[in-house]
């Protein structure tokens, strides 16, 4: 019997540990070129170079010769000429083992990566931010006491924003169950009916979007507000939520609608199925993740929404776990009052962790709605 | 490819002749002139064509000559494209299925169909898929585990997917998808089953299981089957209908009984067709 030689199986598409390095010792060195030419001005300041007597000039600062061609200094500069220079470097160096084609290539990837990290610099930057400033405004007694009896001024230890988190709690989710089915229906309507209204429709539903959120309290606050119920509550909150959340929702699930194929449509309506039961047996559930989508674009257009609340819940100070009577608190209201009617240390502090505890509440929303949403189907 | 008509009428000699009216199981359709237009393109031109019932009737003809558009006039999946439209009568059992006041939903539970690319609902798992049909056609039905082995096995695949039936339909093979959606039709029951090129995504074995199949449920319901494979034609179908388009809407040129249409072809067209002279 002949044993069989199994090779180890390997990877050789990766790139080898000495490319890696070399790679690695490239961007080093383009943070020390980097680096020198920001610090180098500084370190010379008084260095004065002596030019030969034939010469016309007489001395002359090095810095100064550095700074007024490139204009480069500071952090800013360091991470300009950095990326400048570990760009210029790779594709030097690609260029020459390789060709202008591949060279090329590595260039795009460089601006791509430069791309992500504009993009993550300011969401990191809020996010730390938030918990830096924001810790110090926690404390347990928050989740179980409201500001009724307590100004902004008062110790950091006296009162919470329970009341608050409630009314958002509260509002969010009564905005999201009236616009939820009314977003889905309009995308259904514009993918699956396509009847004649649907271009107007669509047209609206875009033009709806651009609608300032203080347009959407002000309007509910004259047709709902002042003529029927003359009361601030939560519920003409969640009224006007609605009015920002619908079309972010339609609008989404129009796009999610379409991507499943129509191959799975017709399948349906060939087995005997009227159309309403293929789109809710079918193309719903294949749409399911997308519509989870829809919701939490649709939430994360809301839930900061501070302006058309001050208008029709009045933003209350005390617990009202009732939406349909009497001013109702929300994050961003807590936030926005802690700001700008206290101005001392304990105001900013509970400002800052009414801040973090917006942000977690976000972040907990959108883990439960990836969690509920399941693997992603279609 | 040339293939001698001699070869493929032995072909379609080798199989088992059924004796159409002898097996009347399932429902004959009958197409009276039937034109199809899609918004101002006349595609399909004065098709009538007999599929008496318990038959496999093959449709073949070069891409393009309107065979696919006449399978869907059938069973009425042809008017799911928004521009569509129809003249002429479609006869299911001697009622027209076109005739005001028909429920289309009634009429595609009695003729199924199975399309080209298979495509499991991405929802369900394999089991619900095969009893998918029930469900959107609100179809009451005790002992639906024996439905779902009975279709499965008809479909041939119950041995290959028994153990997994609450996985998802997505994984598995190509030819095992096609099968489960041939399955996902039997389950309710159709009298005729439409199949538009269903081995056309196939590798050669998946598609014999699947023409074992059809020759399988042929002792029970009408078959209409389109494809491109002149050999498949042979092999599964009792009937061979010819289609053809030269540039204007597509006609059918011959319909014939499959060895004949395969030896000794009436039309000019069809013998070059069948020899792989053109096409």
């Amino acid at each position: 019997m002949t044993t069989q030689v199994i090779p180890k199986p390997g990877k050789p598409w990766e790139v080898s540990v000495k490319e890696r390095s070399k790679t690695g010792s490239l961007i080093v060195l383009a943070a020390i070129l980097a680096g020198a030419l920001v610090k180098l001005p500084d370190l010379l300041d008084e260095a004065v170079v002596k030019f030969p007597d034939f010469l016309p000039w007489d001395v002359v600062k090095l810095p100064n010769i550095v700074e007024a061609l490139t204009g480069i200094d500071g952090k800013l500069g360091f991470a300009i000429s950095f990326f400048l220079i570990a760009t210029a470097l790779t594709f030097f160096r690609v260029l020459r083992t390789s060709d202008i084609r591949a060279a090329k290539d590595t260039l795009l990837s460089s601006f791509a990566l430069l791309g992500i990290v504009l993009t993550l610099i300011p969401i990191v930057s809020i996010v730390t931010t938030v918990f830096i400033k924001g810790y110090k405004g926690i404390h347990p007694g928050l989740f179980f006491n409201d500001m009724a009896l307590n100004s902004v001024n008062d110790p950091i230890k006296e009162g919470g924003l329970l009341h608050a988190l409630l009314g958002t709690t509260l509002m969010v989710f009564g905005a999201l169950l009236i616009s939820f089915p009314i977003g889905v229906l309009t995308a259904l309507y514009l993918t699956e009916i396509r009847g004649k209204l649907a271009r107007p429709i669509k047209f609206l539903v875009q033009a709806m979007s651009g609608v300032p959120s203080i347009v959407a309290g002000l309007f509910i606050l004259s047709s709902l507000v002042y003529p029927v119920t003359k009361e601030l509550s939560g519920i003409m909150g969640s009224f006007a939520l609605t009015i920002l959340m619908i079309p972010t929702i339609a609008r989404t699930a129009e796009e999610m609608l379409r991507l499943i194929p129509n191959d799975l449509r017709e399948a349906g309506v060939a087995l005997g199925a009227t159309q309403w039961r293929t789109i809710s047996g079918v193309v719903l559930p294949a749409a399911k993740s997308g519509l989870v989508t829809a919701i939490i674009l649709g939430v994360a257009r809301i839930i900061g929404e501070t302006a058309p609340l001050l208008l029709v819940t009045g933003g209350g100070d005390a617990l009202n776990a009732n939406p349909t009577s009497g001013p109702m608190g929300s994050l961003p209201y807590y936030i926005w009052k802690a700001f700008l009617t206290g101005g001392t240390e304990e105001a900013f502090a509970r400002a800052w962790g009414g801040m973090l505890v917006l942000l977690v509440f976000i972040f907990i929303l959108f883990g439960l709605a990836r969690f509920l949403s399941g693997r992603k189907v279609g | 490819m040339q293939v001698s008509p001699s070869s493929l009428a032995s072909v379609a000699g080798n199989r088992e002749q059924r004796v159409p009216g002898t097996n009347l199981i399932g429902s004959g359709l009958e197409t009276r002139g039937v034109h199809a237009w899609f918004g101002t393109k006349h595609v399909l031109s004065d098709v009538s064509l007999d599929f008496a019932a318990g038959t496999v009737t093959a449709l073949i003809g070069p891409s393009g000559c309107g065979k696919s558009t006449f399978l869907r006039t059938l069973n009425r999946m042809h008017e799911f494209i928004p521009t569509a439209a129809l003249a002429g009568e479609v006869l299911l059992d001697g009622k027209d299925i076109y005739a005001p006041g028909t429920d289309v939903t009634k009429i595609r539970l009695r003729v199924g169909m199975v399309f080209q690319k298979p495509h499991p609902f991405p929802s369900m798992t394999i089991g619900e898929n095969v009893l998918s049909g029930l469900k959107l056609a609100q179809l009451k039905k005790n002992n639906t585990d024996e439905l779902l082995e009975s279709c499965l096995t008809r479909a041939g695949l119950w041995s290959e997917v028994k153990d997994r039936l609450r996985e998802h339909g997505g994984a598995l093979s190509g030819g095992q998808q096609q099968r489960l959606c041939i399955a996902r039709s039997l389950a309710v029951e159709p009298q005729v089953l439409l199949m538009d090129e269903p081995c056309s995504a196939l590798d050669p074995g998946s598609t014999f299981k699947i023409e074992q199949t059809i020759s399988e449920l042929a002792k029970s319901m009408t078959i209409v089957i389109v494809t491109h494979n002149m050999q498949q034609a042979a092999r599964v179908s009792d009937y061979t209908a010819f289609f053809l388009s030269d540039g204007g809407p597509g006609v059918m040129v011959e319909n014939s009984p499959t060895s004949k249409i395969f030896s000794s072809p009436t039309d000019k067209r069809t013998e070059d067709y069948v020899t792989g002279r053109f096409g």
